[in-house]
């Protein structure tokens, strides 16, 4: 048991990352899911996620979004603590309006998308500026129009989700979480519910967003490929542990832990 | 007068009414049964004119008032010819009603037990009538019983009604001692207590154990 | 052969759709009530405070498991014994709306429990606050599921304003009884309140799932 209170109550220094996880740790009653995790994402950095499933990658993403609590150690965002709050010079875990405030450099789109289905793709897209940041109607929609442009979305921007097909919902889900302007955009396994044909569009929106904004991304994801492709960084996760990282080209090429290997085959076996 | 001077002057008359109230709920449960299974298996019957029969019963009962229908019964069918004593009145019209409402549950018990075992038992060259009794409804039940929990709690509540064509139930004395006394938050207060431990702790756990039972005994447990 | 005498119907048919109007307005005043205390009840046990959760919902079960008639004889004589008089209207206005918000409560509640997890976290990643998520995303997405029940409720409601005449609530059976009393005839006013309270009950159910409908494709669901 680490003191979390004992952690520094802001990050200082030149080099401060997006994100940090220091010493976190996640468990379900007796199951550890992630275990003393450390991980620093810098401003602008693609992170992907990969391991097999139950390695809790997607923990990470769920506990960064603040959707799980975690039992152990502090996650900071842009320098600042997200899990906790500072309290007479301590670190105290966080409040509802510490978490509000926080949450709000964070923005995340869902493997079942999760769009409202009793908002067309305009309405979902508005929702958040006009409810949340309360930004005006009319500057939402310009807002919301031109992120549906993005993600080529436009024609369908009177639709409810229940008329579109996966792939169309899922980059309206990538505009909605957009529109809220995040600092960091986290992607869980955005194109798993999706059927092969139309994977494509989803990741060529990605891919948009890596070559032309300066974002800083984690992606949880299956597509060897696509990771590989677009990344900056892969980690590689086995029980609830980072059990090797580094860049596309040297973890793929040439992984150095026999459980990257084994998962790397295993996977291009499947292929 | 305090609550448990009351009830130590009043018992013997609450709990006598008491007694008339579930005397009362079992007949009008068995007659509500049986009406349901009869109405139930009529309405998913081939034949048009007992459907229809089913149909007409279920929407009428359904469709009017309990109370409406206790009135009818007992005021009007003397009219005709017919006269049914207070008593009897009482437990024929909840039993009727209720019917009508367990007659839509005992049709979705059956539709909802899968179309295979209809054909198996098919193959296996069983007769309508044993299809029905020895695959369907025993499947049926269990998937009717956790409704019907709630429709016996209706029953016991519809039971008070009885008092309004003066059967001597719990509501009955309740009223009666309200009029001569006026101790109206201590009377009506113990009848509250007593409908509520009637349905919390004997008919609700009963027809919980009747789940578990019915579930036991087709291995679903 | 039932001395049906059709003068006595148009002699009395005045003053009973006076009556249904009364009917009517008592069903729509108490189905108000507990359509907003409903939603109350159900929130309040979705709240993170133990005690309160845990007292909403003993309340609710209290109410469902005890009878309709004896609540409303509750209110009505219990408040005059602590110096707080209440019109027999006002009585049976509080005593349904109360037993009916406990009803829908359970109705609102399975809505929103039907409503799947991802739309909350869609609305955390969303930064809304509890009253945003509850007010923007899951009441709306709750309410469709629950129109059936709600619907059913409404017919209910206006079944059971007659024990609204056990405390001198004008409605149809309250008038009946009065011009039977009146008249020594009871068959002509008991069987049309029983045709009135069909012609009503049976096209209001059709009306709710019509309406059913319109909510689901105006909701894009």
């Amino acid at each position: 048991m680490t003191h979390t209170e004992n952690f520094p109550t802001e990050l200082t220094g030149d080099d401060i990352p997006m994100v940090r996880f220091q010493k976190v740790r996640k468990s379900y009653g007796a199951l550890t899911v992630l275990d003393d995790l450390d991980l620093d994402v810098a401003a602008g950095e693609m992170v992907s996620i990969i391991g097999p499933s139950g390695s809790g990658k997607t923990t990470v993403l769920r506990m960064l979004m603040t959707l799980e609590t975690i039992n152990d150690g502090v996650i900071y965002i842009d320098g600042k603590p997200l899990t906790h709050m500072p309290r007479a010079g301590k670190l105290v875990p966080a409040n509802q309006r510490h978490l509000r405030m926080r949450r709000a450099d964070i923005g995340m789109c869902f493997q079942h998308f999760n769009l409202f289905p009793h908002m067309t793709a305009l309405e979902n897209c508005m929702e958040g500026p006009v409810q949340v940041l309360e930004i005006p109607k009319a500057e939402a929609r310009d807002r919301s129009e031109e992120l549906l442009e993005l993600v080529g979305m436009i024609e369908k921007k009177d639709q409810h989700p229940s008329r579109l097909s996966g792939g169309q919902q899922q980059r309206v889900a990538i505009a909605r979480a957009l529109a809220m302007r995040p600092k960091v955009m986290l992607f869980d396994e955005v194109t798993s519910a999706l059927d092969p044909e139309v994977i494509g569009e989803v990741t060529n929106v990605i891919r948009k967003l890596v070559s032309e904004h300066k974002l800083t991304m984690l992606m949880v994801t299956h597509q060897m490929g696509f990771a590989r492709d677009i990344s900056d960084r892969v980690c590689f996760f086995y029980g609830g542990k980072i059990e090797e990282q580094g860049r596309p080209a040297e973890l793929f090429g040439n992984p150095q832990k026999e459980r990257t290997q084994q998962f790397l085959s295993a996977v291009r076996e499947a292929v | 007068m305090s609550f448990f001077e009351f009830l130590g002057q009043y018992w013997p008359r609450l709990l006598g009414g008491a007694g008339v109230t579930v005397a009362q709920f079992l007949l009008a449960a068995a007659l509500g049964i049986a009406i349901s299974l009869c109405m139930g298996l009529m309405k998913l019957a081939p034949n048009r004119a007992l459907r229809w029969g089913a149909i007409t019963y279920i929407e009428i009962f359904r469709g009017t008032s309990l109370v409406v229908q206790l009135y009818w019964i007992f005021f009007v069918l003397p009219l005709l010819g017919l006269s049914i004593e207070k008593f009897t009145a009482g437990y024929l019209a909840v039993g009727m009603n209720i019917g009508a409402y367990g007659a839509e549950l005992v049709r979705g018990g059956i539709l909802s037990v899968p179309k295979g075992q209809w054909e198996a038992a098919l193959a296996i060259n069983m007769s309508p009538a044993q299809r029905m009794r020895r695959i369907i409804l025993p499947q049926a039940l269990v998937n009717m019983l956790p409704p019907w929990g709630n429709l016996m709690i209706e029953l016991l509540k519809g039971t008070a009604l009885v008092s309004l064509i003066s059967v001597a139930d719990l509501m009955f004395e309740s009223r009666q001692i309200n009029a001569t006394t006026y101790l109206s938050a201590q009377v009506f207060g113990a009848a509250l207590i007593i409908y509520y431990i009637m349905a919390r702790f004997f008919v609700t756990p009963f027809m919980r154990w009747l789940e578990r039972f019915m579930a036991r005994k087709l291995g679903r447990a | 052969m039932f001395d049906w005498k059709w003068d006595f119907v148009w002699e009395i048919a005045p003053r009973l759709i006076g009556a249904t109007g009364n009917t009517l307005v008592a069903a729509g005043a108490g189905y108000a009530i507990a359509v907003v205390l409903g939603l109350i009840l159900a929130l309040a046990q979705r709240t993170p405070y133990r005690v309160l959760t845990f007292v909403v919902r003993e309340l609710v079960e209290f109410v469902r498991s005890t009878p309709l008639i004896l609540q409303i004889f509750f209110i009505f004589y219990v408040g005059p014994q602590f110096g707080i008089r209440l019109s027999p209207w006002m009585s049976g206005m509080i005593a349904i709306g109360l037993h009916y918000a406990c009803y829908l409560s359970e109705v609102y509640r399975g809505g929103i429990e039907a409503v799947p997890t991802g739309q909350w976290e869609a609305a955390t990643a969303l930064n809304m606050t509890t009253a945003q998520r509850y007010r923007r995303v899951i009441i709306p997405q709750a309410i469709p599921p629950a129109l059936a029940g709600m619907g059913n409720y409404l017919v209910g409601i206006f079944k059971d304003t007659p024990m609204l005449s056990v405390i001198g609530v004008a409605e149809l059976i309250h008038t009946a009884n009065a011009i039977g009393s009146e008249n020594y005839r009871f068959l002509e006013p008991y069987t049309m309140v029983g045709i009135i309270f069909l012609a009503i009950s049976l096209p209001a159910a059709g009306l709710i799932r019509l309406f059913e409908g319109y909510v689901r494709r105006k909701l894009g669901l």
